[in-house]
């Protein structure tokens, strides 16, 4: 049944058996299961990848309904995940279909991208792309990655062999404000149908081992034209010597690169021991109560003496609502130019219930 | 010199391509077309990540540039 099953293409002259063969042996891991992620997922399915990981931490909404086209009405307010799994198996019931129903983190990451061959990065936000390409590096993976804007989609197969990474494109995440997500800007609904299938078809090349793919090369496509252009991209060495992911993606794409949101400094400071947290505020202030991790240097004293403070390591700055952190920051941001300092965003009030020491 | 915008660059400008006339200063670099393009779209300046290219291929700020050049310019995006 099995040969019969994938006849039409393994009658292809360049794919065959053989690169048949290899596709039930692959394990390839979809992050995100939304616009890109499904149409990856239901050709990957249907042409016969052995084992298939996805991972995502989302319910069906109505308005995922016009691009994300394996989810019916019924499936609203579903985990994404367990109405992909049942859909895609009745699909094909003769692939490994493996979820995982949460969001990548720097805690994950790692742990479930070794388990593949080739991961996809059908993700639609830049802390994840950074994450993926990170880990991707470490773990020597190579990842078909896809992302959309408006009319337009980009496609590239990253960290492929010497090819280079997405960080050769681009080196460092923008800020959060500078670029709309798709819940801000929009999608025209067959979009993502379009670029998840270049993906699909990427990742198939990858593993059949046919063709060129789209390694050192960055492909956008323009809808609206029906126009590709195709990019050549250099492979920069040290993008390939990621050796251990960064303290956080979320502060890469905050307000701006010099803060923090309390969710993930409170993330830090539960992996973390060792973190040199500031509290600018007044002596009163502190006295009251402050987070037991934090040392004391009010914004005053900080404008006449801030010898005590360690500018080789990260320094975090926390006040009562973030404004004064802000302030520190900029103040000794040109005292200290080569210096990382973050501060706090929404200070002590974001941590009302946080363990704060009286 | 022709230049086509994708992504934000697209928006920010309000077309998907220009061409800088022989009449305008020609830049020389592409850290100078950068220049010249923040200072007639000043939006564009907020845009701290952005790919060049030229003639298709990856490009620095300090590239040379030629009037006959074709340029992209590329700024990340990240729906899905």
């Amino acid at each position: 049944m099995e040969s019969e099953r994938y006849i039409r293409q393994t009658i292809l002259k360049d794919f065959g058996l053989k690169s048949q063969k290899k596709l039930t042996k692959a394990r390839v891991l979809v992050i995100g299961v939304g616009g890109l992620g499904i149409p990856v997922l239901q050709y990957l399915n249907a042409m016969g990848v052995g084992t298939i990981g996805l991972i995502d931490n989302d319910v069906v909404s109505l308005n995922n309904l016009h691009r994300q086209v394996l989810f019916s009405e019924k499936d609203i307010n579903k985990t994404k995940i367990s109405v992909a799994i049942k859909k895609l198996k009745k699909q094909n019931s003769t692939s490994k279909l493996i979820g995982y129903k949460l969001y990548l983190s720097k805690k994950n990451a790692l742990s479930i991208i070794e388990k593949y061959d080739l991961i996809v990065d059908a993700s639609d936000n830049f802390p994840t792309r950074y994450l993926v390409n990170d880990a991707c590096v470490i773990l020597g993976k190579p990842f078909v990655y896809g992302a959309l804007h408006s009319f337009e989609g980009y496609v590239s197969v990253f960290n492929h062999k010497d090819g280079p990474t997405y960080r050769c494109l681009f080196p460092n995440p923008p800020k959060s404000e500078e670029i709309p997500n798709c819940n801000e800007q929009g999608v025209l609904g067959v979009i993502p149908g379009i670029i998840g299938n270049i993906q699909a078809l990427e990742v198939v090349k990858v593993i059949a081992g046919i063709g060129s793919p789209l390694s050192g090369e960055l492909l956008i496509f323009n809808g609206l034209e029906q126009e590709y252009h195709k990019f050549k991209i250099n492979s920069l060495s040290k993008n390939k010597k990621i050796e251990e992911l960064k303290d956080t993606y979320e502060l890469e794409c905050s307000f701006d690169n010099s803060s923090i949101s309390s969710d993930a400094f409170k993330e830090l400071l539960n992996s973390s021991t060792e973190i040199q947290l500031v509290d600018v505020r007044t002596t009163e202030e502190y006295n009251d109560y402050h987070l037991k991790q934090a040392t004391h240097l009010p914004l005053k004293s900080i404008y006449l003496n801030h010898n005590s403070l360690d500018f080789e390591k990260t320094i975090y700055f926390i006040c009562q609502s973030g404004v004064r952190s802000l302030e520190a920051l900029r103040f000794l941001k040109k005292e200290q130019p080569e210096a990382t300092l973050i501060s706090i965003n929404g200070g002590l009030n974001e941590f009302r219930n946080y363990d704060a020491k009286h | 010199m022709k230049i086509l915008l994708f992504g934000i660059a697209k928006d920010i400008i309000g077309t998907s391509s220009l061409l800088l006339k022989e009449a305008e200063k020609n830049p020389k670099t592409v850290g100078e077309l950068k220049k010249l393009i923040s200072n007639k779209y000043p939006k564009f300046k907020t845009l701290s990540s952005i790919a060049i290219a030229v003639n298709s291929c990856y490009a620095e700020d300090k590239t040379k540039l030629q009037s006959s050049d074709e340029i992209a310019i590329i700024p990340p995006v990240s729906g899905g």
